[in-house]
């Protein structure tokens, strides 16, 4: 299925009103040549299904893992990715952008 | 995010209204605002020029950064004829995530047969056309070739503030068609809205091809703040 904005955070809630812990990924600043612009959604579930996207594929694992501690204790995060930063994550953003990604839970 | 809150931002979508939804990204605290309500909000001015980009991004006041979701109503195409033409232009709108909806009073083109995953109105444009509404978020494409059907749409379209307003047909067809519309007192400004001959210039020649270029220069239109030439 091709999944567009709409559809995601449709998604989000129907994945949600059926009992799944869910978590939603949303690109909110980027630099350089990102591949997804600001606004751009990643819905995750407990058993890590997901859809959508928040780069070109490059860092979607990292977020997913992440998000999984999203959805056990409930707490937002920011996460930022790109080649600027080499302490915290080892991904990186392979075109040589970087972008910042709010993760939270559904509740 | 409370699952009301996603709740009724994706209720709002689905009724065609824009809605802005605001995170404080310290406190995880989030707000939605609805289209009529940004006036009366704290950040008024923020989520104007939010709504009027349609683009989403932080804004900051009083030393404080906010998230703001940025959700316009999904774009729109309204298709004049039935056509060989519309029948591979559907499914491309709609792949691209645009609501498509097809108009033709011919009910031999005007079928769910011809068209089976869009709604198809078997209805005059002058008729259909109000109830449909033509907003900022809507495409026009007249494509019958028959200045009795695509003539109403079009003067429909040059009345509203429709982003895309776009007729098939040749440069001849075009020029009657222009001095038809002096006619009925639309200026010089107002008819150079209408792209015609419609589409990219592709080169394109089948009916798929001519959707494609038709729907790239859609596109075109609606993205032009981000195109690097024009």
């Amino acid at each position: 299925m091709l999944s567009t904005d709409m559809d995601i955070l449709k998604t989000a809630e129907d994945w949600r009103r059926g009992g799944r812990g869910v978590a939603i990924a949303t690109v909110v600043e980027t630099w350089g040549s990102a591949p997804r612009p600001v606004g751009s959604h990643l819905v995750i579930d407990e058993d890590t299904n997901f859809l959508g996207s928040v780069s070109g594929g490059c860092v979607e694992g990292a977020v997913i893992t992440e998000a999984l501690d999203v959805i056990a204790d409930g707490r937002p995060r920011m996460i930022e990715f790109g080649v600027a930063d080499e302490t915290a994550w080892q991904v990186g953003l392979s075109c040589g952008g970087r972008i910042s990604v709010y993760v939270e839970r559904v509740d | 995010m409370r699952l009301d809150l996603l709740s009724r931002l994706n209720a709002e979508r689905a009724a065609r209204r824009a809605a802005i939804l605001v995170t404080d990204v310290e406190s995880g605290e989030q707000r939605l605002v609805l289209e009529m309500e940004v006036g009366s909000d704290p950040l008024a001015q923020e989520l104007q020029g939010g709504l009027r980009q349609g683009k989403s991004g932080f804004v900051e006041r009083d030393g404080r950064r906010y998230f703001l979701t940025v959700q316009a109503p999904p774009v729109k195409v309204i298709v004049i004829g039935a056509v060989h033409i519309s029948q591979a232009l559907a499914p491309m709108a709609k792949g691209l995530d645009l609501d498509v909806t097809i108009v033709d009073p011919r009910t031999a083109f005007a079928t769910p047969e011809r068209f089976p995953d869009v709604p198809v109105v078997a209805e005059w444009p002058d008729v259909v056309l109000p109830d449909l509404g033509i907003d900022r978020y809507t495409a026009l494409v007249a494509l019958t070739h028959d200045p009795k059907i695509d003539d109403p749409a079009l003067t429909a379209a040059l009345r509203s503030d429709s982003f895309y307003i776009g007729a098939l047909g040749s440069r001849k067809t075009h020029e009657r068609r222009v001095q038809r519309l002096t006619e009925s007192g639309f200026t010089e400004a107002d008819i150079a809205r209408i792209h015609a001959p419609i589409g990219l210039d592709i080169g394109a020649v089948s009916p798929a091809e001519i959707a494609l270029s038709i729907m790239a220069e859609i596109v075109a239109s609606l993205r032009k703040e981000r195109r690097r030439s024009t």
